[in-house]
């Protein structure tokens, strides 16, 4: 990213005594780290969670988990979550003991495999255990890996989003529309994990700076938790002068935000600036009223931070997240599909976090006993799926509107609106 | 006592009335309203004739009507025309200057403007109005007369405003089915328009908006000149429907809500209140939440200003207007319709008084007849127009004159 080649050189101190560790789970995960690891977190505890002896071997972190079994023989996970969650469960204290002493946890996975896939929700509520607050970074795979790793991915995501406080996700197809298509493929990936090493630096820059206006790690999970799948992010920096204009020039160009597309269908927004101490309010306010005007839908939530470092330097870090069209499409068998509705259908009881912050595992069953518990699970999903497609009915605008006097008149249709039909209803305006 | 020709009248034949104003043309040029005839109209929808025979029905109540009050005979009218097929659009004629001199002469004027008037449009539509605006010599612009000067090449903007002919040709043919000739047709918006600008609104810059039954016709004077005119087909119309669909009353009584307890803003005192529908007995029949009818009705109302003012906006018109919005039509008896146009349109906004035309109070008062008041008005132009060509006594000038009218 070359908006983001000056920063790697210069020395960030954290101005709060928040620790925070980096965990990179799985190969693209550890990937990522790497890169991290090259350009430098201060105050940040790297470490890597692998399967694989060899990937784990080669990385350079400074400490090093290797989930083994005897089943594996030193291969990996075979690309099944669910070995690899089995892995982690089994080596739950392993885990929690890499996240003690971190106030944020930051997992970096690249979804759809098994070990990023399976390993990452055990290590998000390891880490919750252990009174951390667990922040995901994750990617899903590009639409030619196939279905079946998209649907794991998804299924992954939707558990990560279960277990940990925030999920940012950055869908590998939407880089491939970034790029140029003679990209190699080496290449390709490398773009993709330096976005997301961009967003892990924006964010840990956002939490660990000393704020003059604060942005609260409640606000940022707020702020992402449920809108993972759309989440966008955008690290832009300049110098000099005009350093307030140009970033929010090099911001709008950001291939993420499709030339400011994103930010005006964004619902919120969060935006936190980092300038040397001679940043003045000024500038603060200009680059706030072009993201003001960019996004008028959606809620803003902004920080400003002072870093000698950045004397007459000016870096900005957004993070917008955009109304929900992937919802439908994100569902996949008919078991996720049946949780989805439910979601939707009851959502303050299954989205509601729980009190304590104590994520109990799932209890040990004998084989027969899951026989059981699946029987009726798809029992009672099939029920289920029969009441909501009752409650929904009733939401669907069936009724034919008439309209009324115009009904055999010329309709006036503007912008494909039908004029004729009531402005009320057409605005989805209830009278109770 | 009087003379045919000082006798002028405009018939509007709109979604909610049909509309005859007579007007006298005094030898000294000073128009005065002497009478006016109206209709309940039942043959129209969205501004456009429906059902002929109930129209024609109408119609000859109107004039009856009129022609009972100013004591006179009409025989001829000047015809207000609207609908959703009439468009308004702007278009330049460019013409070299050829004279050795380069000075500009009448006639290179006259070729200009008939190269503005060639416009490309599909057979079936008609040119109502051509409208010259400002003339630009080599580019500079803003010259009102370009005759003396000189210059090497002319241009001259014209707006435009032209509707499908056959659905023209209805309006037409309704009043010439009462042996009544026609004049010539007008846009509503424009006679509207004439009726309530001085000559100083037109100069800074105004807008009009004519909310009547069927249709919202807005026109946009900047400079002195028309710069962009449309026609919205929506109106008061469409509020009653969205009452009685949404009240769930008939329209004739969704009508009478509207009138009665309909307001352009959604204000606090109504908020909880509901009204009580008795019948012809007194008894109680229904009950209708106030806050549901104010609410439907601030929406479509608040609806029809966002797409006047977009419409405005697409013609870049938007920032010329430094007079402000002038309601007239129907609607702008909707209590607070002022208040909403201004939030709407972020502008000042107050309801149009026919001016500078003496007559009848109880007319020249009504926003709803400012569209026939206006006719009336065109027809007076045209008239003294006519009468200085006549005394010119030149056959081809008039009929060049025809072409070269500037409203």
């Amino acid at each position: 990213m070359n908006t983001n080649s000056q920063n790697e050189a210069v020395v960030e101190t954290p101005k709060k005594n928040i620790s925070v560790k980096l965990l990179g789970v799985g190969g693209a995960g550890i990937n990522v780290m790497e890169l991290m690891l090259k350009s430098g977190l201060p105050g940040v505890g790297f470490a890597a969670v692998e399967t694989d002896a060899q990937s784990a071997v080669a990385s350079s972190a400074s400490e090093k988990v290797h989930l083994e079994a005897q089943f594996l023989r030193g291969l990996g996970t075979g690309g099944d979550p669910d070995r690899g969650r089995a892995l982690a469960e089994e080596q739950l204290p392993k885990l929690k003991s890499l996240c003690d002493g971190a106030d944020v946890v930051f997992i970096l996975a690249g979804l759809g495999g098994g070990a990023g896939t399976g390993i990452s929700p055990v290590l998000a509520r390891a880490a919750k255990e252990t009174g951390a607050l667990a922040l995901g970074f994750v990617t899903t795979p590009f639409g030619c890996e196939g279905g079946s790793r998209q649907r794991l991915a998804q299924a992954g995501l939707a558990e990560l989003k279960s277990c940990a406080d925030g999920v940012i996700c950055l869908p590998n197809q939407k880089v491939l529309t970034l790029i140029d298509e003679n990209t190699s493929l080496l290449d390709t990936f490398r773009i993709a994990n330096n976005f997301l090493a961009d967003g892990v630096r924006g964010v840990w820059r956002l939490l660990t700076h000393k704020g003059l206006i604060d942005i609260h790690f409640a606000d940022l999970a707020a702020l992402i938790r449920d809108r993972h799948a759309e989440s966008s992010f955008a690290v832009a920096e300049a110098m000099g002068p005009t350093r307030s204009r140009e970033v929010m020039d090099k911001l709008l160009a950001h291939p993420m935000l499709d030339g400011g597309h994103v930010l005006a269908e964004s619902e919120a927004v969060l935006l936190s600036l980092i300038g040397g101490p001679d940043l003045t309010m000024a500038e603060v306010n200009r680059v706030m009223e072009q993201v003001n005007r960019q996004c008028e839908h959606g809620q803003v939530i902004m920080g400003a931070a002072i870093d000698e470092a950045f004397s007459e330097r000016l870096a900005v870090t957004l993070i917008a997240a955009r109304k929900n069209p992937q919802r439908a499409s994100a569902e996949t068998g008919p078991a996720a599909g049946a949780e989805e509705l439910d979601q939707q259908l009851l959502p303050c009881s299954s989205t509601a976090r729980p009190e304590s912050r104590f994520v109990p595992s799932p209890p040990a069953l004998a084989s027969d006993q899951v026989q059981q518990l699946l029987a009726r699970q798809s029992r009672g999903s099939s029920r289920q799926r029969k009441s909501q497609a009752r409650s929904r009915q009733t939401q669907l605008p069936l009724e034919i509107i008439s309209k009324g006097r115009f009904d055999k008149s010329e309709p006036t249709i503007h912008k494909g609106e039908d004029l004729d039909v009531p402005t009320y209803i057409r605005r989805g305006v209830a009278l109770n | 006592m009087f003379n045919a020709s000082s006798i002028i009248v405009g018939l509007e034949i709109g979604t909610s009335k049909v509309c005859a104003v007579v007007g006298d043309l005094a030898a000294d040029g000073a128009l005065n309203i002497v009478g006016l005839g109206q209709s309940r109209s039942r043959g129209v929808r969205k501004g456009e004739i429906a059902d002929a025979p109930l129209a024609e029905e109408d119609v000859r109540h109107a004039i009856v009507e009129a022609e009972q009050m100013a004591d006179v005979e009409i025989r001829s009218v000047y015809l207000g025309v609207t609908g959703s097929h009439l468009r308004g659009f702007n278009n330049r004629g460019v013409h070299p200057v050829v004279s050795a001199d380069r000075e500009i002469s009448e006639e290179d004027v006259q070729d200009v403007i008939k190269n503005a008037k060639t416009i490309n449009l599909p057979a079936q539509n008609h040119v109502i109005h051509a409208i010259r605006q400002h003339f630009l010599v080599d580019g500079q612009d803003g010259i009102t007369n370009p005759v003396g000067m000189l210059g090497s090449r002319i241009e001259v903007d014209v707006h435009v405003v032209h509707g499908n002919l056959n659905r023209l040709q209805n309006a037409i043919r309704t009043v010439k089915g009462l042996q009544l000739e026609v004049d010539d047709i007008v846009f509503n918006g424009l006679a509207s328009s004439l009726a309530l600008l001085t000559n100083e609104q037109k100069e800074l810059g105004s807008l009009v908006i004519d909310i009547g039954g069927g249709t919202t016709d807005y026109v946009v004077y900047a400079n002195g000149i028309i710069k962009h005119t449309g026609v919205l087909a929506v109106g008061g119309d469409h509020v009653s429907n969205d009452l009685a669909y949404g009240l769930k009353v008939p329209l004739s009584r969704a009508e009478q809500l509207k009138i009665e307890h309909g307001a352009g803003l959604l204000d606090e005192p109504a908020k909880g209140q509901s009204i009580t529908i008795s019948n012809e007995l007194g008894l109680p029949v229904k009950t209708v939440n106030l806050e549901h009818l104010r609410r439907i009705m601030s929406l479509r109302l608040e609806e029809i200003f966002q797409l006047v003012s977009q419409g405005i906006e697409q013609a870049d018109a938007l920032d010329y207007l430094r007079a402000g919005v002038f309601l007239c039509g129907g609607g702008a008896h909707i209590p607070q319709i002022a208040k909403l146009a201004e939030q709407v349109l972020q502008m000042p906004v107050s309801l149009g008084k026919t001016n500078s035309i003496s007559g009848l109070k109880s007319a020249l008062d009504q926003p709803e007849f400012a569209t026939a008041i206006g006719l009336v008005k065109f027809g007076s132009f045209q008239q003294r127009k006519r009468a200085s060509k006549a005394s010119l006594s030149d056959g081809i000038k008039s009929t060049l004159g025809q072409l070269f009218r500037r409203v």
